[in-house]
């Protein structure tokens, strides 16, 4: 694996290589300690050409947790307005020596144009309406473990399992990486919609569609909520955010009707009275924020399998620097 | 391989023999200065070519390209543009207006005239603006720009003509001098700037910007009617898909004064190109899935599509490294145009070479109102003509080119390569070797 640019050209091995180390790495955020030193010397640059708090943190605390040396650079604004070209801005930056570049773009395909243009290793964390594949790696971790701690079995995992992914799907890059990486893993996914947020040539998607969320929510081990921007309703996507929400909120009637042991997921940031009421964003079945911790443990382990050499071995110290840090 | 501007050459003689003509009968073709003449008057010492093998084919004529001159002189000039129409056997192209300043007065359009006569390769025309700017919203100055420099054509290419009262105006100012209006039929609300990629699985896929069919096709609809209405002439600029072929199709038979164009590129390339997101394929409008191509070429042959326009558009290196949805829109054509139509059209056997010499001389030149380019190759002729080898192929170097320009989208492949002399009112403009 040499960049990771979306969940479609990942194998399904690496996929589970990634998701198995991050179970590992997330013992770290348990420690007094977080830091292991598998990636001294190697460089990361997080490069946002988008505003992102919760993503750009959380590469950062993996790069940092991982002894990488971690810099942030925000170029925002298109390049055509600054002057300068995407593949100047990612010459000059590899130039320096960097291993590897964590691209958020809010162009689709730009981290794949990036890594024409450079040698190290580019990692897409989120391009446009294309692609967020960290997302959905951390989607299917949290699954896993959701799933494993509903049935009491520690070998479950997504075999079998319902995913319902409801929303703005047309311009989220958050339900195309899930789609290409759940039902490779095992999941079945039905995405939900008015047909003016479907993609074009969905029907296509290995999955299954709905209009109806009501109809489908039954079916769900996980409900996945997407964000929608008020400011679709001005493009004629739909009517009004109480007409949108009627028909596809997770509102607290739909809460109190889903069936024990669906898990409420959101990528974040939530628009609380809109796809999500506050009620189902803090019951006890949201893994919201499971999900945000999962993020960095992922995040390590992609970053790890990335720079550390042979993705198929085993960091050769995952114990920390302090004694303080013992494993759990 | 040299390339001659018209203002530095003389008129040659010349006579190629033996050579086939579009209709297949084969003799000598006699180059008596700016006009062709009787082979048997030809003097003894004459310098000759052999023809044989080769097909000869009136002067190819471009309704379609832009020059980037006057305003983007690093991107392409009107010198190394014509030079690049030279080289792909054309000896007439139509300049599109939206240059800066815009081509929307008679000093703009006489000074393209003006430059292309000094340093061209071939014979210039410019087309001229529809609306002030391109804004789409006040008539430019059609009847100055016709008086100063005869253009007919006029055109917003690169935007639609989207107001309909703007576009019945047009129609009819025009109609005094025989006038047409060359529509790029994109509609802005449809398809707006961030429309890069056929809306279609791929565009769901990668997560780009969906072009639906109907943003070209509603607009062809709309303005045929307005044509109707007016009696004007109509064109469609670079169709893209089989909808737009069904309006232009029943247009044509209730006698509405229309006709089309298509690109090479639309001839031959398709949507998936734009998988790994590489700009060069990026294009206005975009690259079609493989049933409109196939749709295209039926309605070349069988005349739907009057005529081959490339939509030559030469950009600098630093437009095009973007990402996809800012980067410049639109690719090279002039070196590849005939190569492609011979692959995609003559080889299939959809088109003849008498097909050929219509659709890329004889009907553009009568699009445009031109008495001496589209002209039959004989005796009494203007002598404006390519000599094709039909057989002969090479795989395509970008770096290959008259063109200032790069964004070629055939690098690589493997396609006729058959221009092998342009001759322009009896200048030799190109020969290979």
């Amino acid at each position: 694996m040499r960049h990771l640019l979306s969940t479609g050209e990942l194998s399904r091995e690496d996929a589970l290589s990634i998701l198995d180390l991050a179970e590992e790495m997330s013992m770290i955020r348990e420690r007094e300690i977080k830091k292991l030193p598998v990636l001294r010397g190697r460089t990361v640059v997080n490069l946002f050409f988008e505003d992102s708090t919760r993503t750009r943190s959380s590469f950062e605390l993996a790069g940092k947790w991982l002894s990488a040396d971690v810099i942030n650079v925000s170029a925002k604004g298109s390049s055509v307005s600054k002057g300068e070209t995407l593949r100047d801005t990612v010459r000059t930056l590899s130039a320096m020596g960097v291993d590897a570049l964590v691209i958020r773009h809010p162009a689709s395909g730009a981290p794949m144009q990036a890594a024409r243009w450079t040698t190290a290793r580019v990692v897409n964390a989120g391009d446009g309406t294309h692609a967020h594949p960290t997302q959905a790696l951390l989607d299917a971790f949290t699954m896993r473990r959701h799933v494993r701690a509903v049935t009491g079995d520690p070998e479950a995992d997504w075999q079998g399992r319902t995913v319902v992914i409801v929303g703005d799907i047309s311009h989220s890059r958050v339900a195309r990486s899930d789609v290409r990486l759940l039902p490779r893993l095992g999941a079945r996914v039905i995405l939900v919609a008015p047909p003016t947020l479907m993609p074009p040539g969905v029907d296509d998607w290995p999955v299954e569609t709905s209009w109806d969320l009501d109809a489908v929510l039954p079916e769900a081990d996980v409900v996945m909520m997407l964000r929608v921007q008020r400011e679709r309703m001005h493009g004629a996507y739909f009517p009004t955010p109480r007409e949108y929400t009627v028909g596809w909120g997770l509102t607290r009637e739909r809460l109190a009707a889903l069936r024990p042991g669906t898990a409420i997921f959101h990528p974040g940031p939530m628009n609380r009275g809109l796809e999500i009421s506050a009620d189902a964003a803090d019951a006890a079945s949201s893994r919201v924020l499971d999900q945000v911790a999962a993020g960095v443990a992922v995040r390590m382990s992609v970053l790890y399998h990335l720079l550390a050499g042979d993705p198929g071995t085993r960091p050769a110290d995952l114990r920390p620097t302090d004694p303080k840090g013992q494993l759990a | 391989m040299t390339v001659t501007p018209l203002g530095a050459s003389v008129p040659a003689r010349l006579l190629i023999t033996g050579v086939a003509r579009p209709d297949g009968s084969v003799g000598d073709v006699y180059v008596d200065g700016p006009v062709l003449a009787d082979p048997a008057g030809a003097p003894a010492d004459v310098d000759r070519v052999d023809g044989t093998g080769l097909v000869v084919l009136p002067g190819l004529v471009d309704p379609h390209v832009h020059l980037r001159q006057p305003g983007r002189e690093d991107a392409e000039t009107i010198r190394t543009g014509t030079a690049a129409a030279a080289r792909g056997g054309f000896t007439a192209v139509q300049a599109m207006a939206n240059t800066t300043p815009v081509t929307d007065t008679a000093e703009i359009a006489a000074e393209v005239v003006r430059i292309a006569a000094a340093e061209g390769a071939c014979r210039v025309i410019p087309c001229g603006a529809v609306t002030k700017g391109l804004a789409g919203e006040q008539l430019a100055e059609l009847g100055l720009i016709h008086r100063a420099t005869g253009t007919r054509c006029f055109s917003d290419d690169g935007a639609c003509v989207a107001d309909p009262q703007v576009m019945r105006r047009a129609l009819e100012y025009v109609r005094p001098f025989d006038g047409v209006i060359a529509q790029h039929a994109q509609d802005p609300s449809l398809a707006g700037p961030d429309a890069c990629c056929h809306e279609g699985d791929l565009s769901g896929r990668l997560g780009l910007g969906g072009w639906p069919i109907a943003a070209e096709s509603s607009v062809v609809a709309r303005d045929v009617e307005l044509a109707a209405l007016t009696g004007s002439r109509y064109h469609v600029c670079h169709v893209s898909a089989a909808d737009t072929l069904d309006v232009i199709r029943a247009a044509k038979a209730r006698g509405v004064r229309v006709s089309a164009e298509v690109t090479p590129h639309h001839l031959l390339l398709t949507t998936d190109l734009l998988t790994g997101y590489d700009t060069t394929y990026k294009v206005n409008p975009p690259l079609r899935p493989a049933e409109h191509l196939e749709a295209l070429r039926r309605a070349l042959a069988d005349g739907t599509i009057d005529m081959v326009g490339t939509d030559h558009a030469p950009h600098a290196a630093q437009d095009k490294d973007h990402p996809f949805v800012d980067a410049r829109p639109g690719m090279t054509g002039l070196e590849q145009a005939l190569a492609v139509v011979i692959e995609t059209m003559v080889a299939p056997g959809l088109l003849d070479w008498a097909g050929v010499a219509d659709r890329m001389s004889y009907a553009p030149a009568a699009l445009l109102g031109l008495d001496d380019q589209g002209r039959p190759v004989a005796p009494g002729e203007p002598a404006n003509l390519v000599l094709v080898d039909p057989r002969a192929r090479r795989v395509v170097d970008p770096a290959d080119t008259a063109s200032l320009a790069r964004n070629n989208p055939y690098a690589g492949r493997d396609l006729p390569d058959p221009v092998r002399l342009t001759v322009c009112g009896g200048h030799v403009t190109y020969r290979r070797g």
